[in-house]
């Protein structure tokens, strides 16, 4: 009894809990540590305090860019004054409600597939339908709604536009690369090797120069394919190369028993892969299927470079304008956090996905 | 009766439910395809080339390319040929690609291990730093450098002085180096010369430790030798002091070494792009040894930098290089986005030449053909590597 009233009175020293405890754990355990914690706060010091100022006190959020030059901090009008042609580019200005629920669609579709409760037969459907609309949103020309020559489409509905298409025609073409691979027919094995190494091998960029410059050249006469639609195609071939790197993955880690088992059942090829394998497989790669994801959606900004107006493009098109002339950083810093926000969202879904699926529900 | 009846059965087993025909015949069909189609474009291609009066073949890279690169390793003018052109560009990639590599490496451990610190602060700011380099594309932080050093650097008359003999301006950085002399030749011949000792050193000390259990301190004597030679081959020659420093010449500056702010932009972009990936894969592979390969190692008394050279870090490399290695590769084949702010690499120079002959289908294919090279010469320099490092396992 004198013990147990004892234990209770003796508490943990204060420099072991709360706040300070904390601190003294994980800021200041160890001479090294200390030096450490303090070099890094004075470098914080030195960084922040001066880099708020110059982003949120002396900046100028809706000015000319004549009064933009006065301010001691960052110009942020040049946002504000061109958000609607950074974000949608040359799209005609009256029409640009089109491209802004095309994306809202988008959104709206891939909140919904967040849970994975809801990964059924009508999800695959909305899908279809979903891109469908968007489509036909941008394009036009039914409905009463004016045709808007994909030559115009540009900014943030382009971006997203040849990063989603080119996932999902990407994606069963990866898998059937990836069933080459392992096939046990070597003509065709062969042929699938040689097609992933190959474009996993060269840059991007390569290709992109070959959509523009050579693929015309692949047509018959007479045939033109706009540009668009070339980049959208060289993104999608290469993009396959490594989904099938990533679905050959999780073949290889489906046990012999399943391919015997569906075997000793009498499925054939198509239903074996169909019904046991794939569905195990490809679940097994979701989270670096999503990483592939996200660096698809990052390299469709190199279509610059062919001089597509993605969000990139646009953005530099407003900086050569001689009023937001040097004015690069606020841009860029904004084009940043879109692409950031994006990519985050995305790499913190495939980590959740990554903890629930090695749950194992 | 039974018998017969099976083998008949299996006789008239129709052959397009004989799976080793059907494999042949679906091969020969997808073989066929492939062919139909790659002749469909290639005709098509020869008959737009014919029409378009482009020229095909080789020949062009003899020909006098008539335009200027901006840097080179090489001595180049405009009255070279489109060939040499294309091996400025390729020397140029390989350029910053090594230097890129190494500091990447260097950069990312560093972060790699932050990220694994104990201390809480800087833990967070390497875990910050890490999610949002990977979540802005490369290109949009080469573009970012890029206008940064266009944009905040003064103009040559005004160049920034930080240090001694180092100048900053919107021309680049231009360093103060020792003005040529015969002797830096001697030196870097000395200093190979250091090297194959220092690996015959090693080999010997192993040998030794292994038969007699004496240690050789091969790792202190190893740096007395790679600097040492070289030193008293400088002192030899009279200790040559003259130094080369730039000057401010009429637009811009001359002498010392010229850094141009394209090399810059791009080499800064790569390194803090790919730091993030390499910390990411050193911190799995540091993970990946257990916390008792490190305790068993101290309890047989080995000392702490034996610990980390003989136990944690063979084991660490395993996991480490594969993945190192296609963020060293992915490195390489994002210095091809050098053509977006201008930087003279292969892609670049190959781009001018398309542009000056027409030949895209060419440009294109060297473009395609190099980087082939790189990566394939990598990934058999990274499996020997890898052979290397499994063997240590046993």
């Amino acid at each position: 009894m004198e013990q147990a009233v004892q234990a209770e009175e003796i508490r943990p020293p204060v420099t072991n809990i709360g706040v300070i405890g904390w601190i003294k754990n994980n800021l200041f355990n160890g001479v090294l540590n200390s030096i450490l914690t303090l070099v890094t706060l004075f470098l914080l010091w030195k960084i922040v305090p001066p880099l708020f100022r110059w982003a949120f006190i002396d900046s100028a959020w809706h000015t000319t860019g004549q009064a933009c030059r006065q301010a001691a901090g960052a110009c942020w009008s040049i946002i504000s004054m061109n958000y609607r042609f950074i974000l949608f580019g040359f799209y005609p200005y009256e029409q640009q409600w089109r491209p802004f629920i095309a994306m809202m669609i988008l959104f709206g579709l891939l909140f919904y597939s967040r849970d994975r409760n809801h990964w059924k037969k009508p999800l695959a459907y909305a899908w279809i339908i979903g891109l469908f609309t968007m489509g036909l949103l941008m394009k036009g020309g039914i409905f009463g709604l004016p045709s808007v020559e994909s030559t115009q489409w540009g900014g943030l509905p382009l971006t997203l536009l040849l990063a989603v298409f080119g996932l999902t025609a990407a994606y069963p073409l990866g898998v059937i690369l990836a069933l080459g691979r392992r096939s046990k027919m070597r003509g065709v094995k062969v042929l699938c090797i040689l097609y992933i190494e190959l474009i996993r091998g060269v840059p991007l960029i390569s290709l992109l120069f070959m959509s523009s410059i050579i693929f015309p050249l692949f047509l018959p006469e007479g045939i033109t394919i706009n540009k668009i639609l070339r980049a959208q195609a060289a993104i999608i071939l290469f993009t396959a190369a490594y989904i099938a790197e990533v679905v050959r993955g999780g073949l290889q880690a489906m046990s012999r028993g399943q391919y015997e088992a569906a075997e000793s059942i009498g499925l054939n090829y198509y239903l074996t892969m169909r019904l046991v394998i794939l569905p195990q497989a490809l679940k097994i790669v979701i989270p670096p299927t999503v990483s592939i994801l996200i660096s698809a959606f990052k390299d469709t900004s190199l279509v610059v470079i062919i001089a597509l107006f993605d969000l990139l493009k646009t953005t530099q098109s407003v900086l050569s304008n001689p009023e937001w002339m040097g004015f690069s950083r606020e841009a860029y810093v904004f084009v940043a956090i879109l692409y950031f926000l994006g990519c985050f969202s995305m790499s913190n879904y495939s980590r959740k996905l990554e903890r629930e699926l090695s749950r194992g529900d | 009766m039974i018998g017969f009846k099976d083998s008949a059965i299996s006789e008239k087993t129709p052959f397009w439910l004989d799976p080793k025909k059907r494999a042949i015949f679906f091969q020969l069909l997808t073989f066929c395809m492939v062919g139909l189609l790659a002749y469909y474009l290639i005709s098509n291609t020869l008959n737009n080339l014919e029409k378009q009066k482009i020229a095909t073949g080789f020949s062009f890279l003899q020909k006098e390319s008539s335009f200027e690169i901006g840097e080179s390793l090489i001595s180049y003018s405009a009255a070279s040929t489109y060939a040499r052109a294309l091996l400025v560009g390729a020397l140029n990639t390989i350029k910053v690609a090594f230097i890129g590599i190494v500091i990447t490496i260097l950069l990312g451990t560093i972060v790699g291990v932050a990220r694994l610190s104990t201390n809480w602060l800087v833990s967070k700011l390497a875990a910050i730093y890490i999610e949002v380099m990977q979540d802005i594309p490369i290109l949009l932080q080469l573009f970012f450098w890029y206008a940064i050093f266009y944009e905040t650097m003064p103009s040559p008359e005004q160049a920034l002085n930080p240090g001694a003999g180092i100048f900053l301006s919107n021309r680049g950085v231009a360093f103060t180096i020792p003005e040529v002399h015969p002797a830096h030749k001697y030196m870097l011949l000395v200093f190979l010369v250091g090297c194959a000792i220092v690996y015959m050193i090693r080999r010997w000390a192993r040998k030794r430790q292994e038969k007699t259990g004496q240690f050789f301190p091969t790792f202190r004597v190893g740096i007395a030798i790679l600097l040492g030679l070289p030193f008293i081959t400088w002192l030899a020659f009279g200790a040559p002091l003259k130094m080369d420093a730039p000057k401010f010449v009429g637009f811009n500056f001359q002498g010392g070494l010229m850094v141009s702010p394209e090399f810059i932009a791009l080499l800064m972009g790569l390194i803090l792009y790919t730091t993030a990936f390499v910390a990411e894969v050193v911190r799995a592979g540091i993970q990946s040894v257990s916390k008792g390969q490190k305790e068993a190692a101290m309890s047989i008394g080995l000392r702490p930098p034996l610990v980390l050279n003989l136990v944690i870090l063979p084991q660490a490399l395993r996991v480490i290089v594969p993945p190192l290695t296609s963020q060293m590769l992915n490195l390489t084949k994002n210095s091809s986005l050098a053509v977006a702010i201008g930087y003279p690499d292969f892609v670049s120079v190959a781009n001018t030449t398309i542009n000056q002959t027409g030949q895209s289908i060419e440009g294109v294919a060297l473009i395609m053909v190099v980087y082939l090279f790189f990566s394939l010469s990598t990934s058999v320099f990274m499996n020997w590597y890898n052979k290397k490092v499994a063997l240590v396992e046993r």
